[in-house]
């Protein structure tokens, strides 16, 4: 993987990291606030806000069942607030449906990957650039020149993406022919495809080996350079290191937020989920993660 | 040597989209005129038959393949597109050429409304709700005896040959162009035509969006896709080549009756789509071509093995089954994906170990 940023990007060395936190507040990129999801007589989510800054990487942990994915869900459309809203550039958005998302510039990846096996990996990522196109169903029907230049730009769109997510080699194959590794590149590469201004990433570290995780994490960084990132992920050592804030949720309620080193020292986040595996990554001895220094 | 062979092939071909598949419409329209032109009205009109089956089963395979829906209410799309064109037809005012356009565009609006009742059903219940389709309207027609001829259907009147082409034909083969003749070249212009269409999408962004929303809903939704609209699209598109399907087959048969369009048109259209191999318009082809000269074949079969006149018919039916079933076991991607399959296998065992994965082109399917 490359990284796509033009600064070294290497853990929280590089200069541009954490650009965004001594800043007094710019304007957020995206919001959610006071939202509240009930599912029957389960609170799924409990008065939840959260604000991601332009060029923030904005990490959300909690232990299983705090409403991670929920709050995902919720960003995306694909679950309706019982209360709350969301808004983007503090316009708010009232009627949030999964499909609007892309033209917004927001892109999502999934846990289960969602990768259609079907195509190709350059048809996935085409896929995923195809908020870009120009041309409509009658010039595709009869194949006209304008339908063409339309595919060649998508096709470009979809190799420079691969070629950032280090996928490239693989444009012919199918995804159900790779490893599980690469699969989960393409489905980053087919997010990126979308030029998102906004990237929700859904646990990217999951199933990954230890050298892969930090090749990530790298990546992530450099990736701010060009957009905000909200991470849901359980590897700790990843998301202290990558973050510049965090938000943790507990039973649906958040129970801290901020910079990791304030969130890492927060009695109630050790109360709800880190402490225990705080002490576990400490252990580990990480190298080129700096998270557990503190 | 054969792969430079193949790569200076590949080199004369159009790079453009448009281009390659005008090419193979052309060597195909070729390969007609000169099959049409050697055999006789008999098969001059099993051909005709075998172009309306392959109208509608390419526009199945584009549904079913391409973007998952099951359809089993395609035979009565074809119905639409047959009274719709026997009533057009009837008055006289009309040409053949407009009665057809009109039957598809009649039969695509059909579409719209039972794709829109489809895009938010799945597997079974898609199934079923196509299968009501099948079996009501083939009893619109006989509620509305008034209008489209009850039980005994509609008259259609063919279109015959104009007296210039005739002469013309006569000129340049020394033949008589036979009505069959001219039915035939009829259907098979129209499935050409047909062919290229479907071909220039299934190539584009919308082939590739159809095939998205059939892998992964919710990816593709979150692509931006627009899931319903992709999906009665598709059912449109599907719709329409089962309408200029079912206008030929009225002119070729010259009736509209319900007889002609019950469930079992639909289902033979869906064997011979996945018999062919489900998504592929040239399996869909191979599957049409099955459907109507396996029957006869076997029937003569029957008959040179000693078997009376209704054993030897009743043998047809039990071979086809025999056919599908086989099929579904050996080979589950059709007879094209078999196909595919040996010649993957072969070119893997000619390259041996070099690496697939350096290949950095990407083949749209089609």
């Amino acid at each position: 993987m490359t990284s796509p940023g033009t600064s070294e990007t290497t853990g929280r060395a590089g200069t541009g990291h954490r650009h965004a936190r001594g800043r007094p507040d710019p304007a957020p990129l995206f919001a959610v606030s006071g939202v509240t999801v009930r599912f029957g007589g389960l609170t799924a989510l409990d008065d939840v806000s959260l604000a991601v800054r332009p060029h923030e990487v904005h990490g959300v942990i909690g232990p299983n069942g705090a409403g991670k994915t929920t709050l995902f869900n919720v960003c995306c459309g694909f679950v309706r607030p019982d209360a709350g809203t969301i808004s983007r550039h503090g316009t708010p958005l009232t009627d949030l449906r999964p499909h609007r998302l892309a033209g917004m510039g927001v892109a999502r990846t999934l846990q289960g990957l969602g990768l259609f096996r079907g195509l190709t990996v350059t048809e996935n990522v085409m896929v995923g650039a195809d908020r870009f196109r120009r041309s409509g169903f009658v010039s595709a029907l009869l194949a006209l020149p304008r339908s063409a230049a339309d595919e060649r730009a998508l096709r470009e769109r979809a190799w420079r993406a691969m070629s950032d997510a280090g996928v490239a080699e693989f444009a012919g194959r199918y995804p159900g022919s790779l490893p599980y590794a690469v699969q989960k590149r393409v489905a980053l590469a087919r997010a990126l495809a979308a030029d998102p201004e906004l990237l929700l990433l859904d646990e990217p570290a999951s199933g990954l080996g230890h050298d892969e995780i930090s090749e990530l994490g790298a990546f992530v960084r450099g990736l701010a350079e060009r957009m905000s990132i909200v991470l849901v992920d359980h590897h700790m050592d990843l998301v202290m290191s990558v973050c510049d804030r965090i938000t943790v949720l507990d039973f649906g309620r958040v129970v801290a937020a901020g910079a990791p080193e304030e969130v890492r020292d927060d009695p109630a986040v050790v109360d709800a989920y880190l402490g225990e595996e705080a002490h576990r990554g400490g252990s580990d001895g990480n190298d080129g993660n700096d998270g557990n220094d503190g | 040597m054969p792969d430079s062979v193949t790569a200076a092939a590949r080199r004369l071909l159009p790079s453009s989209v448009l281009g390659r598949n005008l090419l193979g419409v052309l060597a195909g329209l070729l390969v007609v005129v000169v099959v049409l032109e050697l055999t006789g009205p008999f098969r001059n009109s099993q051909f005709a038959t075998m172009s309306y089956y392959a109208i509608a089963a390419v526009g199945l395979t584009v549904l079913t393949g391409l973007n998952g829906q099951i359809s089993l209410g395609h035979g009565a799309l074809m119905a639409v597109g047959a009274y719709t064109t026997g009533l057009l037809l009837e008055t006289g005012a009309v040409p053949f050429p407009v009665a057809m356009l009109a039957a598809a565009a009649v039969t695509a609006l059909a579409g719209v409304v039972v794709g829109a009742a489809a895009a938010r059903l799945h597997g079974p219940y898609l199934a079923g709700a196509t299968l009501a389709l099948a079996v009501g309207v083939p009893g619109l027609a006989i509620y509305f005896d008034g209008v489209f001829g009850g039980e005994q259907g509609l008259r259609v009147s063919s279109p015959r040959p104009p007296d210039w082409l005739a002469d013309a034909v006569y000129f340049v083969t020394a033949g008589d162009l036979t009505s069959a003749r001219y039915l035939a070249y009829i259907g098979w212009i129209t499935l050409l035509a047909v062919l290229l269409l479907l071909a220039n999408l299934t190539a584009s962004r919308y082939g590739r969006i159809w095939r998205a929303v059939r892998d992964d809903e919710v990816a593709a939704e979150l692509a931006g896709v627009r899931l319903g609209r992709m999906r009665v699209l598709a059912f449109v598109v599907s719709a329409a080549c089962a309408g200029l399907g079912g206008a030929v087959l009225a002119m070729v048969v010259r009736l509209a009756a319900p007889s002609g369009f019950t469930i079992v048109l639909s289902l033979s259209l869906l064997t011979a789509v996945v018999v062919g191999g489900l998504g592929s318009l040239t399996g869909a082809l191979l599957g049409s071509a099955l459907l109507v000269f396996l029957p006869p074949a076997v029937t003569g079969l029957g008959t040179d093995l000693g078997l009376t006149g209704t054993q030897a018919a009743e043998l047809a039916p039990l071979v086809y089954g025999v056919v599908l079933v086989v099929v579904m076991l050996v080979a589950p991607g059709g007879v094209l994906g078999a196909v595919h399959r040996l010649r993957h296998a072969w070119t893997r065992r000619r390259q041996g170990a070099r690496d697939v994965g350096a290949v950095g082109s990407s083949k749209q399917g089609g």
